[in-house]
């Protein structure tokens, strides 16, 4: 398993489309931060630092039971292109992308598991599942989790739990997050409504693409607020129960609108197709905001013939980067508008054949 | 159409932001919108937790000024050198030792941001049985000082042998 494999390879294991409450929820996420004794944060550390730090976990890789099937990428070796893939896979983060020097990412090779070194801590273990997989992820991130604790001794408090770099992470380390199609409160003028009382409840909402609280394609990502005082398992059930209730509104929405407004939901959908199977130039933008009109009429079963699995694919292979990756050179804006749009109605004809 | 910002490319950029229901358009060259980050989109926001909480610490009169509390506080982390006003100003500490130099300054921010100062949570298998095992050797050292002052010598030599078996598990483990 290369780093070429990982890139080459455009659908991820969370894009699968027959997971628990996938109609609405995209990914489930679990992401512990982890930090060693003795030696300071990323950002406050030296290079031979930082050097130590690689090294311990690429020897704890190679000698903790489980762990040697991570594939070990290092970023300052990686071209640009490909470190902003592992982004818009959504298994590095865009910090981490920047590729400074002893900075590492190790994947298991379905992408189940990521884990960043020296990014802001010194390790962030991050599970990725898809649909409303929650505690199966942290499971999976707890087990990795050990897996590199029989190895590296952790900067633990008795009393602070896991030490962090940023004191808003502090305890549990614990970052869990959904990542959420909405379109249906969305189009109502609802989803304002919903994200706001969520947030009252220890849950941070934000737009997964674009900026502030306008989401490009009506994504969205809740997670916990704290991560000191409760126990993993409480985050983690707590987030879980917000997520169902945004789920049941979010599916009540989309039921009201097939039986009052099945003309204007049919016409919509089918124009965001038409343009999908039609067009020849299109922004990324403009694909995200068509390809979720398109993903609410097949999970209202008003479109027969797409599924959600290629949706979900072209949501991260028509991004920037992946296109150029994909069309194996760098492409100007226009270029990439015209390699896109051509891009999508191949994968969208390939799937009305029913192949 | 020519960028609104440089005047000179070609406009190929067209945005139109919406904030609290003021809509505005803008119509940029490729290299001005990147320049203004407006290309950003898939990027983290700007907004992050860390500039979040440095500006939670400036306005806080509390840790705006440095504080005088009862023994003496360090500014200045004795591990790293990071200055406490550096994490004011970043939201970041140095170094895993930061927590036990600046602990009575950080106590009531994590109250703040968690509603918590006691983690509830995992505790690390290996690495939490050795610093348990530390914990217990420091409070058997201070209860063996005890004892000795007090002359007491049967019983602090009873700790003594407990403080050695410790240790030397601790020496076994690693």
């Amino acid at each position: 398993m290369s780093l070429g494999d990982i890139i080459d390879r455009t659908s991820s294991a969370w894009m699968r489309a027959d997971a628990p409450s996938a109609d609405v929820v995209l990914s489930s996420r679990v992401r512990l931060a982890r930090n060693i004794a003795g030696i300071p944060f990323p950002h406050q550390a030296s290079e031979a630092d930082l050097a130590k730090v690689a090294d311990q976990v690429q020897r704890a890789i190679r000698t903790a039971k489980g762990l040697a099937d991570l594939a070990v990428i290092r970023l300052s070796e990686t071209p640009a292109l490909d470190r902003q893939i592992l982004v818009e896979k959504h298994l590095i983060s865009p910090q981490h992308a920047q590729g400074a020097k002893h900075r590492l990412v190790a994947i298991r090779p379905d992408e189940t598991i990521s884990v960043m070194v020296n990014e802001e801590d010194h390790l962030r273990i991050q599970a990725l599942l898809p649909g409303l997989q929650l505690e199966d992820a942290l499971k999976l991130a707890s087990q990795v989790d050990d897996m590199f604790e029989s190895r590296l001794d952790y900067a633990f408090d008795e009393k602070l739990g896991y030490i962090t770099a940023c004191p808003t992470n502090v305890g549990t380390g614990l970052r869990a997050s959904v990542m959420v199609h909405l379109p249906a409160l969305a189009t109502t003028g609802q989803v304002g409504r919903v994200l706001a009382a969520v947030s009252n409840v220890g849950i941070a909402v934000r737009g997964l693409y674009g900026e502030g609280s306008e989401a490009t394609g009506n994504v969205f990502q809740l997670s916990n607020q704290v991560t000191l005082g409760r126990s993993e398992s409480e985050l983690v059930d707590n987030l879980v129960g917000v997520t169902k209730q945004v789920i049941d509104q979010e599916r009540s929405v989309r039921e009201r609108l097939v039986r009052e407004r099945k003309d204007q939901l049919e016409d919509k959908v089918n124009r965001a197709y038409g343009l999908l199977s039609h067009a020849r130039l299109i922004t990324s933008q403009e694909a995200l905001g068509l390809l979720s009109d398109v993903r609410l009429g097949v999970e209202a079963g008003l479109l027969p013939g797409v599924d959600a699995k290629t949706l979900n694919e072209l949501m991260v292979i028509t991004q920037p980067a992946y296109l150029q990756r994909i069309m194996g050179k760098e492409l100007g804006p226009h270029e990439r508008d015209v390699r896109r749009a051509a891009l999508i109605r191949e994968k969208i004809r390939a799937r009305k054949e029913g192949r | 159409m020519v960028c609104d910002e440089c005047g000179k490319r070609p406009a190929n950029v067209h945005l139109t932001k919406i904030i609290n229901g003021v809509k505005t358009e803008s119509h940029l060259c490729e290299q001005c919108a990147r320049e203004k980050g407006e290309l950003d989109f898939f990027s983290e926001p700007k907004f992050s937790f860390p500039s979040l909480l440095a500006g939670l610490l400036q306005h806080d009169p509390g840790f705006a000024e440095p504080m005088t509390l009862p023994g003496s506080v360090t500014s200045r982390c004795r591990s790293c050198g990071l200055d406490f006003s550096e994490f004011r100003n970043t939201g970041f500490l140095g170094c895993p030792d930061c927590y036990d130099e600046f602990r009575p300054r950080l106590e009531p921010l994590l109250r703040r941001i968690h509603g918590s100062v006691r983690h509830t949570g995992k505790v690390p298998g290996r690495t939490g049985a050795a610093a348990g095992k530390r914990r217990e050797i420091e409070n058997l050292r201070a209860e063996l000082a005890r004892l000795v002052a007090k002359e007491q010598y049967e019983e602090a030599a009873k700790v003594r042998d407990r403080i050695r078996a410790l240790e030397k598990d601790l020496a076994g483990e690693s």
